[in-house]
């Protein structure tokens, strides 16, 4: 594996000029998902529809965002680290989506109703929390709360970033009733993500700039 | 509660323009299968469509329910039917070209002498009429249904059952090629096949109960359960079994399906009851499938005037 091979000549400028690419291809499953809205092709039951998508690619976005670091690792592209933030911040606002189809479209409001449904129901208990535990993690994500947190405390802090893809599939796997391949196919790719995590000790970070972990 | 009117049964616009819409383009003179014949280019374009069997001149039920009717594009496109798939999305198509036709319906156990019944010959004999009914799934979801069917218990009374026929078991056609649903996966299949159903007698002897050949004055689509399904429409959805290909009459209370699959959740009698949440899903209301608003559910789904009295005595919370 080319782990700290010879780097291609300046490729930070390629990872900088991509980034705009990778936003858009980031808001394509939004875009997508208003197209069907205003074109009414969700089917028989849109929101139903919505809150799988919504509830599909938060996950999604929160293993892209843990695939970075690995990913640097093999390959030597330390540019890929640009993407990480604007990644996680995605995985929030698409989980904002889900939330707010369920507290709008799904329960409309109906607050104690949404309360009874969290408590009375682990599914949707495992999702708010993991829902919560981004709010913190999204709130911390700009330069300025960093440079407050002082580099290892964001880091501890940001080790949530494990926990909540977890309490992800969690959620997803107790609300299938029977059929279990989809979770378990995320299960599997949130087990190899983590398990990269095992296999090297994370440097340790001395600068005050964004660190490089926990990814 | 926030929520808490008196149950609204929607009063309602009699039937559904639609509805009218799809009446009008019904063939005339029935039997579809002449239309197949008589037309074999329309059959080469189109050959589902060609060959849909039409019911004329259907009589509507006095059992009906007086409620807007669930769009036909909804009734048929958004189906839990496991044998194709375990998305709701996914059976429409991929009972697309499913062949309902020949099709056998064979009724043992606990009766004069077991009989095997060509569906068509079945409802020549038991001809069907139309019944509009609520249908609830245990997801919290309803629909207003237009079936074509005639009740279970004509087909029973005409078996002769013994005294020591308690109980009623249904099974679905077990057929991995046609049903893609039915293969093994890489993580196991979704069901024990074949899918499983059970009624006490009275329950399958009651007039509410029907064997469904068609919706929407057509035949049943594949994904609907063509040809033939159970419709109980007190009972959470996955009660009332699809393509049935096996009816036995039995002493013993059958297992479903999905009592085998998470008895904790699943019971045998599963009659709709906001009162009795599921462990993970609240039964106290539902979205009737096209609304924004959810709305309460009914004790038996509506049904309580006609079926409580079988439950007399009975503890409710075991009639989940
Ligand atoms: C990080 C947080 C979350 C993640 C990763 C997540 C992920 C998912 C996924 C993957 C699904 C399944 C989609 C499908 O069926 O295709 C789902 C469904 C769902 N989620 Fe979440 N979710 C999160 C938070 C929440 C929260 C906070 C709520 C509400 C309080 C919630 C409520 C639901 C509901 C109601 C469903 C649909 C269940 C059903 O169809 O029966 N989720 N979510």
């Amino acid at each position: 594996m080319p782990v700290g091979s010879e780097r291609a000549p300046d490729p930070q400028r390629w990872f900088r000029r991509l980034k705009p690419l990778v936003f858009l291809a980031c808001l394509g499953p939004a875009a997508m998902l208003s197209y069907r809205a205003m074109t009414g092709t969700l089917g028989a039951e849109p929101i139903d529809e919505i809150t799988g998508v919504t509830g599909q690619w938060t996950l999604r976005m929160l293993l892209i965002t843990l695939l970075i670091t690995p990913l640097r690792q093999l390959t030597g592209w330390h540019g890929l680290i640009r993407w990480r933030r604007m990644l996680g911040l995605f995985a929030f606002s698409y989980a904002v989506l889900h939330f707010l189809t369920y507290v709008v479209l799904d329960q409309f409001f109906a607050w104690n109703f949404i309360i009874e449904d969290i408590i009375e129901h682990p599914y949707v208990l495992v999702g708010f929390t993991a829902f919560i535990l981004l709010l913190p993690l999204a709130f911390t994500s700009t330069d300025a709360m960093v440079r407050r947190l002082g580099g290892r405390r964001w880091r501890r802090l940001h080790r949530l970033a494990y926990l909540v893809p977890v309490l992800g599939v969690l959620h997803f796997w107790w609300q299938v009733k029977s059929d279990i391949s989809e979770p378990a196919v995320y299960s599997l790719l949130l087990s190899v993500l983590l398990a990269s995590r095992l296999r090297r000790p994370q440097p340790r970070a001395t600068g005050a700039a964004p660190p490089a972990t926990p990814g | 509660m926030l929520i808490n009117k008196p149950a609204d049964l929607r009063p309602s616009e009699i039937t559904d323009r639609r509805y009218f819409e799809r009446r009008r383009e019904l063939l005339k003179g029935g039997a579809a299968a002449a239309v197949g014949l008589a037309a074999p280019g329309l059959l080469a374009l189109s050959p589902a469509a060609a060959a849909k069997i039409k019911f004329e001149q259907l009589k509507r039920s006095e059992l009906s329910a007086d409620e807007e009717l669930t769009p036909y594009e909804s009734v048929t496109s958004y189906n839990n039917f496991y044998e194709f798939s375990t998305d709701k999305k996914e059976p429409a198509e991929l009972a697309r070209n499913f062949k309902s036709r020949p099709w056998t319906i064979t009724v043992e156990g606990e009766i004069g002498q077991p009989k095997t019944f060509d569906v068509d010959e079945l409802i020549k004999l038991f001809p069907p009429e139309e019944r509009i009914y609520r249908l609830r799934c245990v997801e919290a979801w309803s629909m207003v249904i237009p079936w074509v069917g005639f009740p279970l218990g004509n087909l029973i009374r005409s078996l002769a059952p013994t005294s020591r026929a308690k109980f009623v078991e249904f099974e679905t056609l077990h057929d991995p090629e046609r049903m893609p649903g039915q293969r093994p996966s890489l993580f196991g299949g979704s069901l024990e096949w074949p899918y499983r159903e059970g009624l006490r007698i009275d329950e399958a002897m009651h007039p509410l109960t029907i064997l469904a050949v068609g919706l929407y004055g057509e035949e049943l689509p594949g994904q609907n359960g063509a040809p033939i399904r159970l419709v109980v429409p007190w009972k959470y959805g996955f009660k009332s079994i699809k393509s049935i290909v096996r009816i036995r009459l039995v002493e013993q209370q059958p297992v479903n399906t999905w009592q085998a699959q998470a008895p904790g959740e699943y019971g045998f009698f599963a009659n709709v009851n906001p009162d009795v949440a599921h462990p993970r899903w609240s039964q106290a209301r539902e979205r009737r499938v096209g609304d924004f608003f959810k709305r309460p559910t009914l004790p038996f789904n509506g049904y309580a005037d006609q079926v409580a009295d079988l439950y007399r005595g009975m503890d409710p919370r075991k009639l989940y």
